[in-house]
């Protein structure tokens, strides 16, 4: 199929090759412009964000001292089945109306056009969590330079969620019962994300460096950037065939 | 010398008898290699110095865990066949592997627990290698899962595949805790590199034990395998006759 769109990009002008990143482009904009207009899929995933951090100062207790130490752990938890919960259905409007054939038949990269999809859920349905966490982190009683720390390990972790996440939803696509299942691959993968992200904030309030846990964050980012996008394309077609 | 066909066995119909006449012997094998070690380990090795008789549970934690990384390593391997030549037996074997693997890396974290609650005080702390045998465990829950929520067998194969490489990266996590992190899991007392830190009797038995964990994973992967490979070709003509021997002498 690849062949067949190459050879008839060639025979067409110059000036009528689509570029490396214009599907990556027409993707990310699309997708943003369905979730700003399907706002209330996105509110849904920051309520309920917001709404499993503030139950756990009402199951253990509103200790101060206690709240302070799980806050981290709390915040980065909440976030990630925030991010990945919802993520289930990244695909599943564009399978079930054949945009996602349409896709996996365009001439573009097919990593590049899932990592458009994942920009585009990361901007819409993660940033704004982030943006809500300095709240529910000054509501735990952190101070100001760990909700620093807090934010920007979400910024640094959040897109892993994303990109791995992706895969769980390719793999899953149109199953059964597919949403628990994806949780159930998924998060077994992201533990290390939530280690490194909840330890970055734990060690700054212990009074630690917090390099190497950022650098190890970063590294994941980039591990993730490079192999999950590929990754996720091969499991949609698998999905597909 | 004529070269081997190294596709010669990937033909369903003769993996099945060929596995057929290697189970009996690693099975066997199995059994006899745990009742030897088993009796080394209970009867002949002395008792630990520090942690005295409860040391015994690693002639099966350690053969365990070591199978539940190795299993899990050999799985991805075919899955990755499975996936990049697109064959069928391959597959079939990643899959049948599967709940073996399974099976080892809970009798790991079972009998650690086990271990760890004379020894260490406490049945489980979230240190690395621990959190990270956890892991490896959902892992393998995950692949079957996955594999099971799939109708066609083909497509379950695959994406169940996929999953299993991108699993593989928690392997060196595992292996690696005790170096990278400062676990309460002690380090290898047998590696490859330097004398054992044990007592003699003490290696004869966790090694008869580890080969009879090796032949039981071998001798279980094998039969799960047939028992796929039956159940996917059961339309065909060999695997019919493989399960009505009396009906084709008839």
């Amino acid at each position: 199929m690849n062949t067949l769109a190459t050879a008839a990009d060639h025979a067409a002008p110059d000036a009528a090759l689509p570029g490396l990143f214009d599907g990556l482009r027409a993707v990310f904009q699309r997708d943003l412009r369905i979730a700003l207009r399907r706002r209330s899929d996105t509110l849904a995933a920051l309520v309920f964000f917001v709404l499993v951090v503030s139950l756990f100062p009402l199951g253990v207790g509103p200790e101060p001292g206690l709240l302070r130490t799980m806050a981290p752990g709390v915040v980065w938890v909440a976030a990630l089945l925030a991010c990945t919960l919802p993520l289930s259905r990244l695909f599943a409007d564009d399978h079930a109306d054949g945009t996602l054939e349409l896709l996996l038949l365009s001439p573009h990269p097919l990593a590049l056009l899932v990592l458009g999809k994942v920009a585009a859920h990361w901007v819409a349905g993660v940033l704004p969590l982030v943006l809500v966490a300095p709240v529910l982190a000054l509501q735990f009683g952190l101070p100001a330079s760990a909700i620093g720390v807090l934010v920007a390990s979400l910024l640094l972790g959040s897109p892993v969620l994303s990109l791995v996440g992706s895969l769980g939803a390719a793999l899953t696509l149109g199953l059964r019962g597919g949403g628990v299942l994806m949780s159930l691959l998924v998060l077994p993968l992201l533990v290390p994300v939530l280690i490194f992200g909840a330890g970055a904030v734990q060690a700054h309030l212990a009074g630690l460096d917090v390099v190497g846990h950022f650098s190890l964050l970063g590294a994941l980012l980039l591990l993730a950037l490079l192999a999950a996008p590929a990754v996720t394309g091969a499991a949609l077609r698998i999905a597909l065939e | 010398m004529t070269r081997i066909n190294l596709f010669h066995f990937a033909a369903p119909a003769r993996f099945h008898a060929l596995a057929g006449r290697l189970v009996p012997w690693f099975g066997s094998a199995a059994v006899v290699l745990a009742a030897l070690g088993l009796y080394v380990g209970f009867f002949v090795a002395p008792s630990d110095a520090q942690q005295g008789e409860a040391y015994r549970i690693i002639y099966v934690h350690v053969p365990a865990a070591w199978m539940s990384m190795f299993v899990y390593l050999v799985m991805a391997v075919w899955a990755g066949v499975g996936l990049v030549f697109n064959a069928r037996l391959a597959s079939v074997m990643a899959l049948a592997l599967a709940p073996t693997g399974a099976l080892m890396t809970f009798l790991a974290l079972w009998t650690g627990a086990l271990w760890g609650q004379p020894t260490w005080g406490t049945w489980w702390v979230w240190d690395a290698r621990l959190t990270s045998e956890l892991v490896l465990l959902f892992l393998y829950i995950g692949f079957m899962a996955l594999h099971g929520a799939i109708d066609d067998p083909r497509r379950a194969d695959r994406a169940a595949g996929l999953l299993a490489l991108v699993g593989v990266v928690n392997l060196p996590i595992i292996y690696f805790s005790v170096q990278w992190w400062n676990t309460l899991h002690q380090g290898a007392s047998v590696t490859l590199n330097k004398a054992p830190s044990m007592a003699t009797p003490m290696l004869l038995g966790m090694l008869l034990m580890s080969l009879a964990a090796w032949a039981y994973c071998i001798a279980m992967g094998l039969a799960r395998a047939r028992v796929l490979l039956l159940e996917r070709e059961r339309h065909t003509e060999w695997a019919r006759a493989a399960l009505h021997p009396s009906a084709e002498a008839a």
